[in-house]
């Protein structure tokens, strides 16, 4: 069924129409580079530097001290004000995202150890934001207590205490999941959507009747476009794990080994829809516009890369399993910051295997070397 | 059909059926055949016939739905991949690689083929110096002229040396130069002995063909060689000349006579096929008996499917039915198109200019695609713009309908300047574009209400003139169809009357005829004369060197530059010879193109 003479001219012929044709460059190198810096650089989850206003009402030593020690966290940038009402008009405003509101008898209180002596008010239009600051100003105002108790020789009583362990990203980088679970979504995009617009393109220039109807053989034109764009993806993913190692200081945990076992199985999986879509649409158009439909945005919505899988409603968490890079999300994740994790990897693993069977059982029940 | 030879091609009973819109729609209709070996086959057919579902059968990439069809004695269905073992096959756009070089191409394909490494060479040299392509050998084919993609495709679907070569509508797009090249190969190549089934919708491809397969809407019309398909009209065929009076007028004078089944212009007269052999006719028409050629067999034949009952797309009336206009002249100035009676003796308005081109450049950054021309067209004139792939005349047209401002030089159409005043200028011109450009999802009615829209027509007067049109181009019972459903022939027709609602002074026809069969064609330039006649100013271009004809004056460009300006008869005279001394009109423009570029081709 295969001769090495007419694979070689196939691979040969696609790798010359990727080297000419800048629109595949684009795709798979520098949309990875583009989407790497983006959410890099300019999508961030953590809080930094989150204007706040601080409410003061009665100047003391303490509330000197309580907003100094505020001042010095990189989490905030203190606005300082006197009157509620005007650091509320602020928050209207949106000079703030916060209010801490000390007030009159903040000192008075806290001497006489009564509690919560202080009123917080978030902007809640952006809900992870205020969520976060929240949590920060508390977390401050609990560190602070310890210390002035400390300090004091006395020992503080509270209910009970939080005692904080955040394993596997101990900095609380957003980047640090970012950049692994973005992979999964620039080796779906150069899996999926290249090879189907590729194949597409071949239908609408009249070539592939031209192929057809020369003695090569299916499974040569399936593999004539296997090998090149798993070797193109398996670039793609170097390049964007170079980037996430030594540009944006990932760590990598796992195995190396696992990790390009991992990534050539979930492409795998990305060039069998290809595949698959192209056996339907013959027209780049429609090819494009269902490769982003029905890969893409899912890698992008579903796949738990930014949107936590557990906090979707039920029906669409069970949907989430039939998005592949749902089960390589997880798998990069665990390997970077994890390390090798025996069960989370087996069971993606295999997950990933079955769907890359399923894909290209599919494609070769569809198609025929034939035009009708 | 000669039974020494035998079959390498079989249809026996072939139907195919096609899903279009929710609809089946029938390709190919029970159809018998055999493409004999050793001789070139002719599959002939307007756009829609069934000439690719054909190809298609015969290289295995089609099965079909009934019937059976063997290739080199070898079942489609199932030894498809022996018989693609055996046969060399180029597909309509060529199927070439246009990021890949000549050399690269020739390469893959030998590749897929399976030509041994050790031959692969020596092969290429043999084909590189057959279609001359070798000097190009690392040029881009997306980079080629029309005519060399598809001498590229030639060679790579020649590169095994096949039993059989299919080609399907090797000289669509391609100008009159490189059709001729590329039959000297095909021929070239039968005397190897190799068997080659051609399809094509130029007619005159016919003549250079041994056998003529026919097909109209899925059927097979005739299946004979030329001589047998034009015998019996023989006696039939005439010249009709008559001194001091024009063409056009004793084309439709002849057309209207009982027992005339087809009249159409060529050269100094008129071409007349009658019902049957005729006695010489009255002075002061001269009757000169002339060889039927195969257009008049497949007219004959069209018209003859027509009274059966299959009908042509076209329905052409053998009296031209004079449609009263719906529409009171608005407009005192416009000419009223359409209502000119028959027996008027010429036009009666003054031939003043209606373009005048002066000096007229064009350039895209170093390449001057037109490099200053200057014609003048006369009101009521039907005006041709004749040249091979990139002469420049795209370029020139889209400069005369204000789509593209000239670089320098004057243009002046309906007495504005364009550029000036382009909106002003462009309210007297209809355009109809090559691909007809309509809206598919829109009905005929609707595609009518909006151009009329367009042009700024409302009331009573758009409805008038949407009436109009339905009435005039015999669209009434399609009104409600959408215009991607209709047979090609009235797409045409629809083209044309969305371009003619706001009664231009000026028409532009980009290729208006290719594809279309030939009564169609017949039909619609009947409507161009009428147009003419009331004094419309038709510009036309084409590539149907027979219709170069039917202008009152033509110019001819290469390279941007204009090589013959005049009459169809006094360009032809230019091209006259010693061994020519009466050229066609194809003779004619191959060689006064070939005598301008070939200095400047040798030179590249």
């Amino acid at each position: 069924m295969i001769t090495a003479q007419r694979l070689h001219a196939l691979v040969r012929k696609e790798f010359l129409q990727i080297l000419r044709d800048p629109s595949a460059i684009a795709i798979a190198f520098v949309l990875p580079v583009f989407l790497l810096f983006l959410f890099g650089y300019g999508v961030s989850l953590d809080a930094h530097h989150v204007p706040v206003a601080v409410v003061v009402e009665q100047p003391t030593q303490e509330t000197n001290e309580f907003v100094a020690g505020l001042s010095q966290s990189t989490y905030f940038q203190i606005h300082p004000f006197t009157q509620l009402t005007a650091a509320r008009a602020a928050l209207m405003r949106h000079e703030v995202d916060g209010v801490l509101w000390l007030r009159s008898d903040f000192t008075r209180a806290l001497l006489q150890q009564r509690t919560a002596p202080f009123g917080i008010l978030v902007n809640g239009v952006d809900a992870n934001t205020a969520r976060l600051l929240e949590g920060y100003l508390q977390g401050v105002w609990q560190t602070w207590l310890q210390q002035r108790a400390t300090r004091s020789g006395q020992i503080l009583h509270l209910p009970a205490t939080l005692e904080n362990r955040i394993w596997f990203n101990p900095a609380l980088r957003s980047r640090n999941y970012l950049v692994p679970g973005l992979i999964a979504v620039i080796m779906t995009l150069i899996g999926a959507l290249l090879t189907a617009l590729v194949v597409a393109r071949e239908w609408e220039r009249g070539t592939m009747e031209a192929l057809m109807a020369t003695p090569v053989s299916l499974l040569e034109l399936l593999l004539g476009k296997l090998i090149p764009y798993f070797l193109l993806g398996m670039g793609g993913m170097a390049l964007s794990v170079c980037m996430a190692l030594w540009l944006f200081a990932v760590p990598l945990e796992g195995s190396l080994g696992l990790l390009i076992l991992a990534s050539a199985l979930f492409l795998l999986v990305a060039l069998g829809m290809g595949l698959l879509i192209s056996t339907v649409a013959r027209n780049q158009f429609v090819a494009g516009q269902i490769a982003i439909i029905v890969t893409f945005l899912p890698a992008f919505i579903l796949s738990g890369f930014i949107f936590d899988i557990g906090s979707m409603p039920e029906p669409i968490q069970f949907m989430t399993h039939i998005v592949a890079a749902r089960y390589f999300v997880a798998l990069l994740q665990t390997l970077f910051l994890a390390g090798n994790v025996p069960e989370v990897i087996l069971t993606n693993a295999a997950a990933l295997l079955l769907m890359a069977l399923i894909f290209f059982g599919l494609t070769w029940r569809q198609s025929r070397k034939r035009l009708d | 059909m000669s039974s020494a030879t035998p079959a390498v091609v079989e249809l026996q009973g072939c139907s195919k059926w096609f899903q279009r819109a929710g609809q089946r729609v029938l390709a190919l209709n029970a159809v018998t055949a055999q493409v004999a070996q050793g001789r070139v086959t002719g599959l002939l057919g307007p756009d829609g016939a069934g000439k690719t579902t054909l190809m298609r059968l015969a290289a295995s990439l089609f099965h079909p739905d009934q019937g059976e069809v063997q290739v080199l004695g070898l079942n489609s269905r199932t030894q498809g991949a022996q018989i693609q073992q055996l046969i060399g096959y180029m597909p309509q756009r060529f199927g070439l690689y246009e990021e890949l070089t000549v050399q690269e191409n020739l390469d893959l394909y030998a590749a897929l083929q399976g030509l041994e490494p050790s031959r692969q060479r020596a092969r290429q040299q043999e084909l590189l110096a057959l279609t001359a392509l070798g000097p190009f050998g690392a040029r881009r084919a997306g980079q080629l002229s029309g005519g060399m993609k598809q001498k590229l495709g030639l060679a790579c679907a020649l590169l095994r040396a096949p039993a059989l070569l299919l080609l399907d509508e090797p000289t669509v797009g391609v100008d009159p130069i490189s059709r001729r090249e590329l039959w000297q190969i095909i021929l070239g190549l039968r005397h190897q002995g190799l068997s080659v089934l051609v399809s094509t919708a130029y007619l005159d491809e016919a003549e250079r063909c041994d056998d003529l397969l026919l097909l109209h809407q899925g059927q097979l019309l005739e299946h004979a060689p030329h001589p047998v398909l034009t015998a019996p009209l023989q006696g039939c065929c005439f010249l009709v000349t008559q001194p001091g009076l024009s063409r056009r007028l004793l084309q439709s004078r002849l057309r209207q006579r009982t027992g005339v089944l087809d009249a159409t212009i060529q050269a100094e007269g008129v071409r007349v096929v009658c019902r049957e052999p005729q006695a010489l006719p009255q002075p002061p028409e001269q009757w000169m008996p002339i060889a039927p050629r195969f257009e008049d067999a497949f007219v004959v034949r069209l018209y003859q499917a027509q009274h059966s009952g299959a009908a042509s797309e076209a329905t052409p009336k053998a009296t031209p039915k004079a449609i009263p206009s719906a529409v009171p002249s608005v407009s005192p100035p416009r000419p009223e198109p359409l209502t000119q009676p028959i027996q008027a003796t010429g036009p009666t308005f003054s031939p003043e200019p209606v373009i005048e081109v002066h000096d007229l450049i064009r350039r895209f950054g170093e390449f001057v695609a037109v490099k200053g021309i200057s014609f003048t067209v006369l009101r009521g004139q039907i005006f041709g713009l004749l040249g091979a792939n990139g002469a420049g005349k795209t370029t020139t047209f889209n400069m005369l309908c204000g789509l593209l401002s000239p670089t320098a030089g004057t243009l002046r159409v309906a007495g504005e300047q364009l550029g000036r005043a382009a909106a002003q200028a462009r309210r007297n011109i209809g355009y109809v574009a090559q691909k007809f450009s309509l809206y598919g999802h829109l009905s005929v009615l609707q595609n009518l209400a909006f151009f009329s829209a367009l042009y700024g027509l409302r009331g009573a007067h758009k409805t008038a003139r949407i009436q109009w049109a339905l009435d005039e181009f015999e669209l009434t019972p399609f009104a409600l169809a959408n215009s991607q459903d209709l047979p090609l022939g009235f797409k045409q027709r629809l083209a044309l009357a969305c371009a003619l609602m706001h009664q231009p002074l000026i028409l532009f026809l980009d290729e208006p005829t290719s594809g279309v069969d030939p009564l169609a064609r017949r039909d619609f330039w009947k409507r161009i004369n009428q147009l003419a006649d009331s004094g419309v100013t038709v510009m036309i271009t084409t590539h149907f060197m027979e219709e170069a004809e039917y202008c009152d004056q033509l110019v001819l460009m290469s390279l941007g530059e204009i090589l013959a300006q005049g009459t169809p008869q006094s360009v032809r005279a230019l091209a006259a010879r010693p061994d020519q001394a009466q050229p066609s009109m194809e003779e004619a423009f191959i060689t006064l193109i070939q005598q301008h570029e070939s200095p400047l081709r040798r030179a590249s």
